[in-house]
């Protein structure tokens, strides 16, 4: 019994060398980056850090860097997807008063500017007598993507699992895509993007979607490099009112972080469905319909900025 | 020694000074192209630096004037395809003097059309993925594939139907050529002496490159449609966009061909060759498809409106009213249908000047709704746009895209310029097959 346990620790020690590798390669970052960022310059400030080896080292603290978490994977790996998933995500309506909480959470995690919104909330109203209604928007991830179809190089993808991914180290950025994608889910970076130089200098991958490049799209990608951890997207748990729902198909399971519920129950329940299902683009997303709201709809419009209030005019006929 | 007639010979005259020097007027005109193409070259060095961000386009509307352009040019290149692969095979005698110019506006766009779709690309230096990532599920890999194999089959037909002419230039003591012209000349020619058998290939070859041309044109813009086609958007989902683009392109190319036909008539004072009648008979042929192109219009616009579903009512409210593009959706009806089919109509009316002018003003009206194609739809999302950056609501064209557009004509003026210093915009060998009746000689 005692053979196992060895290995276990050489392991964990393997482990802890190749994340001492990951820190120094994270020091030295700005030096190795090939991106032809601006240098940073040494702050002076000295920061005492424990390494994996159990020693304390003294580097200057201009070399820290907050690493993005991520499980590398192989190009191959971000176009086939994780086996045996199918993911889903439900949106309560009922649920939303607009707290935007989860469009900056998007935004960090991805860092995006604050005028870049992979995820949006929109304002609904379906016809001038209906009551209106906040509906956060992601990508689809149809299961018959009219974004796919169009592509002419393969840079967007449809993967096992079901998410819709692009790799903009391939796309041509001829927006047929976003000519095509009847949501107006995908974004064009019309300039170079505005990104700090350490993340312009992070490897990129399809599965994370950063660094931005500019003249290629880029769009809501359901964050698989969390996935791979096991963990959920950063919107969902970054609602207060637990409006996502996300998880798999083949396992019936979705949850919003704090109660995890069978997919295919909540959908009969609550009466779910898909947005403008009659395209027949078969979204992965599916809406749980407003009914018996947590809030009012004007609660959404309280304390926001002026820019974002005034995208709501037309709908509310101001 | 290739044999050439009376009238050959005075083409052959009307067109040597220009083939043989240029003058200052000349360089004067070229100057001021490539100061307008230089202008466009700045935008295009803006546009690749700066990124798409100096164009008016954004993530709603990811297309714009661009497009319009691509779909114009390509468009109007079907002069020489269709007009002339279509009157050779019917063995129509009074094509031959116009062919030449009908053919160069072919390739001359065709080289043109494609710049402008390029110029939507985000990424001009991934342009070879095209190649080695190709998927065959996509419109442009098709659009790609039917261009590049049109543009070859133009250049081929226009090609075959100069080889002659260029053993005449290499034979002619009349024009003084200089000596690398000569020897361009003698390596177009291919050795071409006019034996049977030689005459029977090109004759052979022509007939199969102008039965080819006719279903590649046919090809080229419908799948440039589908394009469109392909999407779930309003105004553009619709099953008769192929021949509805198929049908615009030949009749703009119409229009451009009696433009172009007035304007050298007038230059070179060719009224020996192109004569009234070529306007005439061109107006007959812009007449029926005037009526062709308005009843794909009606067809479309009524079945559209009359549906009345919610998504494409947003957009016909839009190009019906007058705030928005309803001005400019009457003008292309105007324009473009109905003033061309009253102009033709009316015999007082069918005289070069007005068909000439008719046809400018219809050119341009089909420019306009290629715009009004592209860019309401675009404006008019499923999801309604809710954006309070108004470049992100409505597309206005910035200096950037029109010195682009500009630099396409002055690109298109420009190689056709350079053309006409290495042939006769009129064939000479044509001319010279031709019985003498059909032309009006001085001599008679």
């Amino acid at each position: 019994m005692e053979k196992p346990e060895n290995e276990m620790t050489n392991q964990r020690r393997d482990f802890l060398k190749n994340a001492a590798l990951g820190v120094a390669a994270a020091a030295c970052g700005s030096a190795v980056c090939s991106c032809g960022k601006k240098e940073e310059k040494e702050s002076g400030e000295k920061v005492v850090l424990l390494s994996p080896d159990g020693e304390l080292v003294t580097i200057d603290s201009s070399h820290l860097r907050q690493v993005h978490k991520t499980v590398g994977v192989s190009r191959e790996e971000a176009r086939h997807g994780i086996p045996g998933r199918k993911f889903v995500m439900v949106i309560d309506l009922a649920r939303c008063k607009n707290a935007r909480k989860c469009v900056s959470a998007c935004q960090k995690m991805h860092h995006l500017p604050e005028e870049k919104e992979w995820l949006q909330v929109r304002l609904m109203k379906d016809s001038p007598e209906a009551p209106p209604y906040w509906f956060p928007k992601t990508c689809f991830h149809c299961d018959n993507p009219p974004c796919v179809k169009v592509c002419p190089v393969d840079a967007t993808f449809k993967r096992q699992d079901g998410l819709v991914l692009i790799d903009t180290e391939r796309c041509i950025g001829c927006k047929f895509c976003m000519a095509a994608c009847p949501y107006s889910t995908r974004v064009f970076n019309w300039s170079e993007p505005e990104q700090s130089a350490e993340v312009a200098c992070l490897t990129y991958s399809p599965e994370t979607s950063v660094p931005s490049k500019v003249g290629t799209v880029e769009k809501c990608d359901f964050c698989p490099d969390m996935a791979r951890q096991g963990e959920l997207p950063d919107c969902v748990t970054a609602c207060p009112n637990g409006v996502f729902y996300f998880g798999d198909e083949n396992e019936d399971v979705v949850t919003n972080g704090d109660e995890t519920v069978r997919f295919s129950d909540i959908i009969k329940d609550r009466g779910g469905y898909r947005f403008a299902e009659e395209l027949g683009t078969e979204p992965r997303v599916w809406y749980l319909p407003p009914k018996d709201r947590l809030f009012p709809v004007e609660r959404g419009l309280e304390g926001l900025p002026d820019d974002i209030r005034n995208r709501y005019k037309d709908v509310l006929g101001e | 020694m290739m044999k050439i007639s009376a009238a050959g010979n005075q083409v052959l005259k009307t067109f040597a000074p220009q083939m043989e020097r240029t003058t200052l007027r000349e360089k004067a005109w070229i100057a001021f192209l490539l100061c307008v193409i230089g202008v466009g070259i700045y935008a295009l060095y803006l546009q690749i630096t700066v990124g798409h961000t100096v164009t008016g386009m954004r993530d709603n509307v990811v297309w714009g004037i661009y497009i319009a352009n691509f779909i114009f040019f390509i468009g109007i290149s079907y002069a020489g395809a269709v007009i002339s692969g279509f009157l050779h095979l019917l063995k129509i005698e009074w094509r031959k003097p116009i062919i030449r110019i009908a053919e160069l506006i072919t390739v001359i766009a065709t080289i043109i059309g494609p710049l402008f779709i390029l110029l939507c690309v985000g990424r001009l230096d991934r342009l070879h993925h095209l190649v080695l990532y190709a998927r065959l599920q996509s419109p442009i890999t098709w659009d790609v594939l039917a261009i590049s194999t049109y543009l070859a089959g133009g250049v081929i037909f226009l090609y075959l139907a100069s080889i002659k002419d260029f053993a005449i230039y290499r034979d002619s003591t009349d024009l003084h050529l200089s000596k690398w012209k000569r020897r361009v000349f003698k390596f177009l020619a291919l050795n071409y002496h006019d034996t049977p058998s030689q005459e029977r290939g090109i004759h052979v070859s022509m007939n199969l490159m102008a039965l080819m041309i006719i279903p590649l044109a046919v090809i080229v813009h419908s799948v440039l449609s589908w394009i469109f086609g392909m999407t779930l958007r309003p105004g553009w989902h619709s099953t008769i966009f192929g021949p509805y683009f198929v049908l615009a392109a030949i009749y703009s190319g119409t229009g451009v061909l009696i433009i172009a036909l007035y304007i050298f008539r007038l230059r070179y004072k060719l009224e020996a060759f192109i004569l009234d009648k070529h306007f005439t008979y061109l107006g007959y042929i812009m007449l029926v498809l005037a009526a062709g192109y308005g009843y794909f219009t009606f067809s479309e616009y009524l079945t559209d409106w009359y549906g009345s579903e919610k998504w494409t009512g947003q957009l016909l409210k839009k190009l019906f009213s007058w705030n928005e593009y309803g001005g400019l959706f009457l003008f292309t009806n105007i324009a473009g249908i109905i003033l061309p089919i009253f102009v033709v109509a009316v015999p007082a009316l069918r005289k070069p000047k007005y068909l000439a002018m008719v046809s400018a003003l219809m050119v341009l009206a089909m420019w306009v709704k290629r715009y009004l194609i592209v860019v309401p739809t675009l404006e008019t999302p499923l999801l309604p746009i809710e954006d309070i950056r108004p470049e992100y609501i409505k597309y206005s064209i910035t200096w950037v895209e029109w010195a682009l557009t500009f630099s396409g004509i002055a690109l298109f003026l420009l190689l056709f310029t350079i053309a006409s210093k290495f042939m006769t915009l009129i064939p000479v060998s044509e001319i010279s097959e031709m019985a003498e009746e059909n032309i009006q000689t001085k001599e008679s």
